[in-house]
């Protein structure tokens, strides 16, 4: 007689047969993360893009609603989503760009992989550290 | 490397994949980052270097021929790429028929959000 597994047809299994594994199971990697993250951060730049619109739209009405809308970004509500805009655009740039050398058929390897990466994870840090500190020396410190 | 392939010599020739168009949509997604790279570049340097400018100076810097056509390219790249992106986003958890009507609504909006930034930076670079 079998233990594990049904014996015949009217039996019911000694325990439940495994399921495929999903997103609950997998351990979080560098490339699932890095996966998704550009999928969030391309959801994050479209409602950033509404912004850009609603910026436009505010500096052809005239320098009131400008003003006004130049405040909302510069309350510090404003000034996070401004910095997290600022970093979802360069993980979705440098990691977009990392999908236009996989789509050469580079890069494929699993070392390769990761190096691509860490380099994507690196290199958007530094660029938005980089965008910021320099806005911030030309605008001057906020008082 | 040995590469097997099940389509026939005549459906690779016309490379339009099983859905006839799939690879179109792709191909597209891939062109428009292509053009956003230098465009979005040129946006963050502009915004940067003009960190805490008044209406005046912000004004003055869209009125060049160069700023405005770069922002309308930017739009146009932008909102086209935002609504492929979107689009496969909504396939991939939009199961019910609304799907259809959120695709559409996305990229009704993708078109008229390109449109009213397109007309505001002209009245800015016209105006004054």
């Amino acid at each position: 007689m079998i233990k594990n597994g049904t014996t015949d047809g009217n039996s019911t299994p000694a325990r439940p047969r495994p399921l495929s594994p999903n997103i609950q199971i997998y351990r979080p990697q560098l490339t699932s993360v890095l996966s998704i993250a550009n999928r969030i951060t391309g959801l994050i730049l479209s409602l950033g893009a509404v912004g850009l619109v609603i910026w436009l739209s505010a500096a052809a009405a005239g320098p009131q609603a400008y003003g006004v809308v130049q405040s909302v970004i510069g309350s510090w509500a404003g000034q996070v989503a401004l910095f997290g805009c600022t970093f979802a655009f360069f993980l979705h740039l440098c990691g977009g760009i990392r999908h236009l050398v996989w789509d050469t058929v580079h890069g494929f390897e699993l070392r390769s992989i990761y190096i691509s990466g860490w380099t994507v994870v690196v290199s958007s840090v530094a660029l938005t550290v980089i965008a910021w500190v320099i806005s911030l020396l030309i605008a001057g410190w906020p008082q | 490397m040995n590469r097997r392939s099940f389509r026939s010599p005549l459906a690779r020739a016309l490379g339009l994949g099983s859905a006839k168009s799939g690879a179109q949509h792709w191909w597209a997604q891939r062109v428009s980052a292509i053009a956003l790279v230098p465009l979005c570049l040129w946006f963050v340097v502009s915004i940067v270097t003009h960190a805490g400018s008044d209406y005046a100076v912000f004004a003055a810097w869209i009125r060049t021929p160069l700023a405005a056509s770069c922002m309308i390219l930017l739009l146009v790249a932008l909102f086209h790429h935002s609504a492929l992106g979107l689009q496969v986003v909504i396939e991939d958890y939009v199961h019910s028929g609304v799907r259809f009507v959120v695709i559409i609504l996305v990229r009704f909006g993708c078109y008229g959000l390109t449109v009213i930034g397109i007309v505001a930076t002209l009245l800015i670079a016209f105006s004054g």
